[in-house]
């Protein structure tokens, strides 16, 4: 009898301390779906490079000395990650708030806003990081800094929401890493990381904690 | 036996226990804040905080926000090495 009202004490303490300090109604369906736009982007980009290296071959010559049009590709390709981000957040945002109201946790409390601020930081930075890299045209490295720099939000932002999130954010890093060294494959690295390992972490999540 | 003298009933409680969990791995929370967590009324709360400070287990700060005051607590060197002889003890209770 008394053994399970310590019982009781234990779980409550322990549900406690994670309600208190972390954001557990993270969507994993959420990261399923952010996987599926960022392979559809992928996509996208891919058709845009290949009509670029088209007539590249033909053109080269007239356009050696021309002004640089890598510039609309690059701008191309920038719209293409900015729509991918922009639909993978207003999803997360959405499925994350249902989740909340379905557990009655509390959408905008401190636990959210650490998750949300300490995410954003190494983001946003890398984020400028990228821009600065295509402004001084070194754009084939784009993509290994998008992947390490969002692997590091990912693992900065897993000590206030569920712990998953980590092994996901040491993933994206590597193959960041790794991607650096084949450089012109950048965008496959870029698919696999935002495309598969998020439907990958996402389903993973989603059979963990999402359901019932 | 020593075990037995480790369960603190300063802690005997599903309150105080929320207090305390919300307080080791938080640096503040507010008066707020701690009764979202825990579902409690004012006066509840405030009676079972104004116990843990007595022991000295928490501190209470009062402060203003602009113009609304505001409480914040946070635990104690003292709260927190006694909260974990407490869950340690529990847990040995749990495991026999």
């Amino acid at each position: 009898m008394e053994s399970n009202k310590y019982l009781d004490d234990i779980s409550e303490i322990k549900n406690m301390m994670s309600r208190s300090s972390r954001f557990i109604s993270l969507s994993g369906f959420s990261g399923v779906l952010a996987g599926v736009y960022a392979l559809i982007g992928a996509v996208f980009a891919y058709l845009r490079l290949q009509e670029f290296s088209l007539t590249d071959k033909v053109e080269y010559e007239r356009r050696i000395n021309s002004a640089p049009m890598e510039t609309g590709l690059v701008l191309d390709l920038l719209i293409i990650a900015i729509l991918v981000i922009i639909a993978a957040i207003v999803t997360g945002a959405i499925l994350s708030i249902r989740k909340a109201k379905k557990s009655g946790e509390k959408i905008w409390n401190q636990a959210s806003r650490r998750l949300l601020v300490n995410f954003c930081i190494p983001l946003f930075v890398g984020g400028i990081f990228s821009l600065v890299l295509i402004q001084y045209n070194i754009s084939w490295l784009v993509a290994s800094t998008t992947l390490v720099f969002y692997g590091l939000a990912c693992i900065n932002a897993s000590k206030y929401t569920l712990g998953d999130v980590r092994y996901m954010g040491i993933a994206f890093v590597l193959i960041g890493l790794i991607s650096t060294q084949f450089i012109g494959y950048g965008l496959y690295f870029w698919a696999l990381g935002f495309g598969v390992f998020h439907i990958i972490y996402g389903s993973m999540m989603y059979f963990k904690y999402d359901r019932d | 036996m020593s075990i037995i003298n480790n369960i603190n009933k300063a802690f005997d409680h599903r309150i105080r226990l929320g207090i305390m969990s919300v307080l080791m791995v938080n640096d503040y929370a507010d008066f707020k804040m701690l009764k979202e967590m825990l579902g409690a009324t004012d006066g509840n709360l405030a009676s079972h905080t104004k116990a843990l400070e007595k022991s000295e287990y928490i501190k209470v700060e009062k402060q203003f926000i602009g113009r609304k005051p505001n409480t914040r607590y946070s635990a104690t060197k003292l709260g927190k090495a006694e909260f974990k002889k407490h869950i340690n003890a529990l847990e040995k209770l749990i495991g026999k």
